[in-house]
């Protein structure tokens, strides 16, 4: 049996500092997960060389991949570190920050542009009220079962750190944006705001400079078919543009 | 005179904090939104199983009235009756609500609202969204609250954590202290009033199925500030947990709902305990009913599959397209975690802390005993007495931030002065006197390490406050406690940093919560009876002449102080809590 864990991470002590690799080796036990890893540091935070150092700073809340805060690069891939088992990576264990968001300090990255985008794209059903108006509109459960596909979206990050198109020198908003514009739009009532969250994503830094690599399907961790929302939006937006051309 | 533009800051962006917020921007009313993590993280995420409401769609004959009594007789009559019927009756406007936002609740093959079956009752009246409910009602009311953050009435801070109410020469509480988790600098913010939706403490115990910020700090610093906290011996494990090591992971009573069986080898046979136990409701029992059903199998009867501390939640007998449709989400925690497919193998299971049935003290609006701080959300305390029933929280949380958000601002617009002409003074002491626990903190060169005292703590609690309790062990624990406390001056911190400094915020928590832990634990030696979670070997029968009263823990420098208030059973009277036969008294009769 193993008896340590070797782990190498990419530190960096704020957002203006150069960032340098530090490596600890952890004691093994069975079902370790990369938080564990993360926690036995915090604990005793000192690194290969025996030296004692600054615990390694990261995001993390849930601890079970429904809420989205510790996504980080886990030797070389990006996906959440919680649900990330010891067992089933090579050693050393790399992790990383996400390339695409400002590190905030070591694995902690700034997220807020992905919320920035969903205010944006309007994403949410517009109500009367909050008042007992009764039920909402009857649903077709294959319909509500392809709608409920792309509202697990966790605004991970996933598919933007995967993503060719989605740096800090382009204005490319990423496909979960898309995913969230086709399920609102997908909704009875969501859809009388179709237009405008089509227009919100027709300019630049839209759907027009996807270049259609597909890595977001790969990287997302709840397998939401980006694609084929990226695929009908295609045709939507075409028509749209269509309607704003001769109609508007 | 009445203020018209009141300041109001709510500090938990949760499912309670959330719909408060919403409830006052409706009026046209700005609020701030205080966060450890971005809203839509929030632990309110991670309920799976559904929320409860009693539209009665499968001609079950479920009613309103059954409603409030399995939630009362599920709490074993510690709950306060007026607000869980307020609760019950407002279920139904609540689910549709969620629904209109276009929550992808489950549907039936006409494409209505669909219903599953859930613990401690007989009819079908879940709502559910597939295996992930909590994150779906999350995000609806996220996504509405993004809607008011664009017209500019909500301003969020994010990444920032409280830490101190600013209370004035009255006692009134006007504004709060916070830090930026990411500058470390240290904030006061003036407020007319001041919701907490702050979630749980089952951090308390180290090991819960909860998240990582559902820690009481924020509870507790308010306690050492003048707020009562109400039942806080009740702390519900959850039957069926996954045991890890960094938390343990939830199974969804959804689970047992849907037709999942529990059971163990007892002479070399299957043994279905629960079904042989509790006839009239087999598996649904309650929660704390079956955790104590398997701890008394695992402890006691020595009956654990292969000897470990676990017991068999099957449901290979169920069709596994139905389990994918109805269940998928939670089925997949158990393969993403434990590596086996529960569909072909029956999973491994132990109870583990879950929920905070106690919380702040509260007045039927909401208020806790410091004016103008409210409360709301699982932080507060009068819905589910002493063991909540499954998908009554969901509810609750949604609820209590409907009611808190309009009393809250109805509050504010008839103080007297507004906080914008309290003297400068009263916020700029609270605000250095938060600054100089941060130095002291910081500062801290001893040689113990705080993580090992709260490794310390947390075992404690689960050991001696746990499913059964004893008077001596529950002493022990409590002269632990303050031996950790003593301990405690004597820590080094392990980073100090001024920037995105986690430390100093695990110390300040860690030192909330002996404080918080000490009360817990005072609260349970006191209560000498059994009452839904609460269980004493030595005291097993509930006794209402004596108990059927709220425990309010008070904080002194000298410890926690108790003084209790009766239940008033103005709705139901109270009858002996047995699930081996079906209640003597339901509605229906
Ligand atoms: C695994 C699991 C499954 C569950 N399943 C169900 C279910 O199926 N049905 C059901 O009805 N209930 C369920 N529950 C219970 C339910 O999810 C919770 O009780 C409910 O979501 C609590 O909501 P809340 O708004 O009170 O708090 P939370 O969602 O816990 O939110 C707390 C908020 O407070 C903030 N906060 C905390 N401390 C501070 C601080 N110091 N400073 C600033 N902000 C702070 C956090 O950032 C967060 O935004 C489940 C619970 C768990 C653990
Ligand atoms: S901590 Fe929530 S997804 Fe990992």
């Amino acid at each position: 049996m193993k008896a340590s864990v070797r782990l190498k991470v990419r530190r960096q002590d704020n957002p203006k500092s150069t960032p340098y690799w530090e490596s600890f080796e952890i004691p093994y036990r069975q079902h370790l997960n990369v938080i564990n890893l993360l926690m036995a540091i915090q604990e005793n935070p000192v690194n290969e060389h025996g030296q004692k150092v600054a615990p390694v700073v990261w995001e993390c809340s849930c601890l079970e991949e429904v809420c989205g805060s510790c996504t980080m690069i886990i030797n070389g891939k990006v996906r959440q570190s919680c649900s990330a088992l010891v067992d089933q990576f090579e050693q050393p264990i790399v992790l990383e920050p996400m390339s695409k968001f400002p590190v905030v300090r070591d694995l902690r990255v700034d997220r807020r542009a992905m919320f920035e985008t969903l205010k944006k794209i309007q994403g949410w059903v517009n109500i009367d009220g909050y008042f007992n108006l009764g039920p909402g509109p009857v649903l077709d459960e294959k319909i509500r079962m392809k709608c409920y596909e792309y509202s697990r979206c966790m605004t991970c990050g996933c598919c933007c750190e995967a993503c060719p198109q989605f740096n800090s020198r382009s204005p490319f908003i990423g496909a979960f944006a898309f995913g969230q514009v086709h399920l609102f739009n997908s909704h009875p009532v969501g859809k009388f705001d179709e237009a405008r969250r089509l227009d919100s994503i027709m300019g630049m830094g839209g759907l027009a400079d996807c270049g259609n690599a597909q890595n977001c399907l790969r990287a997302c961790p709840k397998n939401i078919p980006l694609p084929d929302a990226i695929a009908e939006l295609g045709w939507t937006t075409t028509k749209r543009a269509v309607t704003r051309f001769f109609k508007e | 005179m009445t203020i018209a533009n009141p300041r109001i800051i709510i500090v938990g962006g949760g499912l309670a904090g959330l719909m408060s917020a919403i409830k006052i921007c409706e009026k046209g009313v700005p609020v701030s939104i205080f966060s450890v993590v971005p809203v839509k993280r929030s632990h309110s995420v991670c309920a799976q199983g559904g929320i409860n409401a009693a539209i009665n769609t499968k001609g079950e004959g479920d009613s309103i009235e059954q409603h409030i009594f399995d939630t009362i007789y599920g709490g074993d009559f510690l709950a306060q009756q007026e607000p869980v019927k307020k609760l019950c009756e407002a279920a139904p406007g609540i689910v549709y609500m969620y629904d209109r936002m276009g929550v992808m609740f489950s549907r039936t093959p006409e494409g209505r609202l669909d219903l599953r079956l859930f613990g401690g009752v007989k009819n079908r009246r879940t709502l559910f969204a597939g295996g992930t409910t909590g994150q779906q009602l999350m995000y609806a009311l996220d996504e509405q609250v993004r809607k008011f953050e664009s017209r500019g009435l909500i301003k969020k801070f994010e990444g920032w954590e409280f830490t101190s109410i600013v209370k004035d020469h009255e006692g009134r509480c006007r504004g709060i202290t916070a830090i930026n988790l990411a500058t470390m600098e240290e904030h006061v913010f003036r407020a007319d009033a001041v919701i907490m939706g702050v979630g749980g403490y089952g951090q308390l115990y180290g090991k819960a199925t909860n998240s990582t910020h559902c820690n009481g700090s924020a509870a507790s610093a308010c306690f050492q500030q003048g707020a009562t906290l109400a039942n806080i011996e009740m702390v519900q494990f959850h039957p069926t947990t996954i045991p890890g090591d960094d938390k343990v992971r939830l199974i969804s009573e959804a689970v047992r709902g849907e037709g999942g069986r529990v059971w163990t080898y007892k002479d070399g046979k299957p043994w279905y305990f629960l079904e042989e136990w509790y006839p009239a409701y087999g598996n649904t029992v309650p929660r704390d009913v079956a955790a104590r059903a398997i701890w008394k199998v695992v402890k006691d009867m020595k009956l654990g599959v292969k000897g470990e501390d676990v017991v068999y939640l099957d449901v290979t007998h169920i069709d596994p397209d139905e389990l994918e449709r109805k269940l998928g989400g939670v089925l997949e925690i158990y393969s993403k975690f434990v590596g086996v497919d529960p569909k072909r193998v029956p999973m491994k299971i132990f109870p583990g802390v879950h929920y905070s049935m106690g919380g702040f003290y509260v007045d039927f609006d909401h208020m806790t005993s410091v004016p103008g701080l409210f409360a709301c959300g699982e932080c507060d305390y009068q819905y589910h007495g002493a063991n909540r029933l499954g998908a009554n929280s969901l509810l609750s949380a949604t609820f209590s931030g409907f009611e808190t958000g309009p009393s809250a601002l109805n509050y504010a617009k008839n103080l007297a002065k507004s906080c914008e002409s309290i003297p400068a003074a009263v916020f700029d002491d609270e605000h250095q006197l938060q600054i100089e626990i941060n130095k002291k903190l910081v500062g801290m060169n001893g040689k113990e390490n705080p993580h090992q005292l709260k490794k310390e703590l947390t075992e404690t609690m689960m050991e001696n406050v746990g499913v059964v309790r004893f008077n001596d062990k529950l002493k022990k624990a409590d002269e632990k406690i303050i031996e950790l406390m003593q301990r405690f001056y004597a820590c080094g911190i392990q980073d100090n940093g001024a920037w995105a400094n986690d430390e100093l915020l695990f110390m300040r928590t860690l030192h909330n919560q002996f404080i918080l832990g000490r009360a817990v634990v005072g609260a349970a030696l006191a209560r000498d009876e059994s009452r839904g979670s609460h269980y004493k070997p030595d005291f097993p029968n509930r006794d209402d002449v004596n108990w059927m009263k709220t425990t309010k823990a008070s904080y002194t420098t000298d410890g926690p102080k108790f003084d209790y208030e009766p239940v008033e059973p103005i709705h139901i009277k109270p009858i002996v809590r047995r699930y081996d036969v079906a209640p003597a008294k339901t509605v229906d009769e």
